[in-house]
């Protein structure tokens, strides 16, 4: 391949990744309010489109319009530059995410993810931990003593569960041998799935997760009744709409981290016994992909509407007490396992 | 000049421009700021050199722990946001000596070093490699280096809890 063939392909899959991604944060909000209405009984977004379903764009129109505040005691320049590092980083960790086996069209061998870089894994682990700055920053420079103390908090809870997420990271790298994700996907042949393997990596890293996210029971970070709106509490218009959009794009790649990490990816087992065609099987298994993630974001939100906010010792005594010795323990279970069995 | 150049040499301008606004600006959150542009120009040098794993685990420790720690340390002490520090020039002369020598050291180090210039494959992943070394040949500069972190967390905590007693 040329360079340039190279660079037009990579193009069309950053495109692709992008607007998939997009459409699916925007959903996911409409998804959440729907799914919010279900737990409790009522009925949710509604008049917008059939059954509220242009109800994201409605969002999108009306804070594209809402007046955009900066207030005074801010420092301007971060205060506008916080919501976009907050972006940038949140999409770009997309871009090692294997979303399918590699796929031949029009005569050329393209993976089925933006790019294949063999440290993948400590790829993401290096964006997540730059996660943090949009968010310090923009509660530094508002100026206001709810966005200092919920941008602190952020760091502070990202900062101590990245531990256990690293640990947990490591027990899934020791099975496949590789940084890569798609050599992490291809590791999980069969039934022989992390989150099978390895229960107790499973469970930390997906409350890792939750924490990583900021999301309930671990949204600290912007507590209402202590804190307004935490980070964001001086944030209007489409500043606001970043964050938003960027807590969203999070749930999303933490979710597609899981699914490829711990429940194989795109692998379906058995499905080569089946003697279907091969595109048929690529297209299967790409579905089964989305189907994973899909079930992992319901996860998500279900826990959110259904379990309480930590206080933020518990919070913090859960992270170094519990889940960083699981995670250590998870390390040493998966080293045993490799050496009896060899796997 | 090939692409390779080109992308070196904006690294380099990255990280040397924002190393000059590090210690030229007024504000020491901002100077913090600046300095997560360097650390990342570094990163994109090691990059370059086809360092993969050093590249992203000078993100991880540098920008991803270290500058964070900074920068709360410098948020949680709300005075020293509003205290103007000196950027102004002083002790020219002695500064001038000083930075001169170094420079002057470190530029016949590289003028009179003999580089090893081998054409050669690079390789794939550095990570294998490096793990390898890691647990053989340096394995006791490996492990007394996880020592001296564990005396440091236990100075730390020891430092922190005497107010209780």
């Amino acid at each position: 391949m040329t360079l340039l063939e190279i660079t037009i392909i990579t193009m069309i899959r950053i495109a692709i990744i992008i607007s998939v991604l997009l459409l699916t944060v925007s959903y996911l909000v409409y998804f959440e309010r729907k799914i919010s209405a279900w737990t409790q009984n009522r009925i949710g977004p509604n008049r917008v489109g059939w059954r509220g379903a242009l109800q994201p764009f409605a969002d999108v129109g009306k804070l594209l319009l809402k007046e955009d505040i900066i207030p005074s005691a801010s420092n301007k320049s971060i205060h506008t530059l916080a919501p976009f590092i907050t972006l940038v980083i949140a999409f770009s960790t997309y871009a090692v995410i294997p979303i399918g086996p590699n796929v031949t069209l029009f005569g050329y061998d393209i993976p089925l993810a933006v790019a294949d870089v063999n440290i993948g894994i400590l790829y993401v682990l290096a964006l997540t931990s730059l996660g943090v700055y949009g968010i310090t920053l923009a509660g530094w420079s508002s100026g206001s003593k709810y966005s200092l103390i919920g941008g602190i908090r952020s760091s502070a809870q990202m900062i101590s569960y990245e531990v256990s997420m690293g640990f947990s990271i490591a027990g899934v790298v020791l099975v496949a041998g590789s940084l890569s994700p798609i050599t992490i996907v291809e590791s999980q042949y069969g039934w022989m799935w992390n989150a099978v393997l390895q229960p107790i990596g499973f469970i930390t890293f997906a409350i890792s997760a939750f924490a990583e996210t900021n999301r309930l029971p671990f949204d600290l970070p912007e507590a209402e009744p202590e804190l307004v709106g935490g980070y964001h509490t001086e944030y209007s218009s489409m500043k606001f709409a970043s964050f938003f959009l960027a807590e969203y794009a999070n749930m999303i790649i933490a979710s597609a981290l899981i699914v490829t990490l711990y429940l194989g990816g795109w692998q379906v087992p058995y499905i080569d016994k089946l003697g279907l065609g091969e595109t048929l099987t690529v297209l299967i298994q790409i579905g089964s992909f989305f189907v994973k993630m899909g079930a992992v974001l319901f996860f998500f939100i279900w826990v959110r509407w259904s379990i309480p906010r930590f206080r933020y010792d518990q919070l913090m005594s859960l992270g170094w007490k519990v889940m960083f010795p699981l995670s250590l323990f998870n390390v040493v279970w998966v080293a045993v396992l490799i050496m009896l069995f060899n796997i | 000049m090939s692409i390779y150049d080109v992308i070196f040499y904006l690294f380099a301008i990255l990280t040397i421009g924002s190393g000059y606004l590090v210690v030229t600006s007024k504000n020491i959150v901002h100077s913090a700021f600046y300095l997560l542009f360097t650390l990342f120009g570094v990163a994109g040098l090691y990059v370059l050199l086809a360092a993969d794993f050093i590249a992203i685990v000078q993100l991880m420790v540098y920008v991803g722990g270290i500058l964070i720690l900074l920068l709360f340390g410098v948020m949680l002490t709300n005075k020293v946001t509003d205290v103007k520090i000196r950027t102004g020039t002083i002790h020219i002369i002695p500064a001038v000596i000083g930075t001169g020598l170094l420079m002057g050291v470190i530029v016949s180090m590289m003028l009179r070093t003999n580089w090893k210039s081998e054409p050669g494959e690079l390789p794939f992943t550095t990570t294998y490699g490096l793990g390898r070394i890691l647990l053989t040949d340096y394995v006791l500069v490996f492990e007394l280096l996880a020592m001296l972190l564990l005396i440091a967390l236990i100075g730390a905590a020891s430092i922190a809890r005497r107010d209780n007693e």
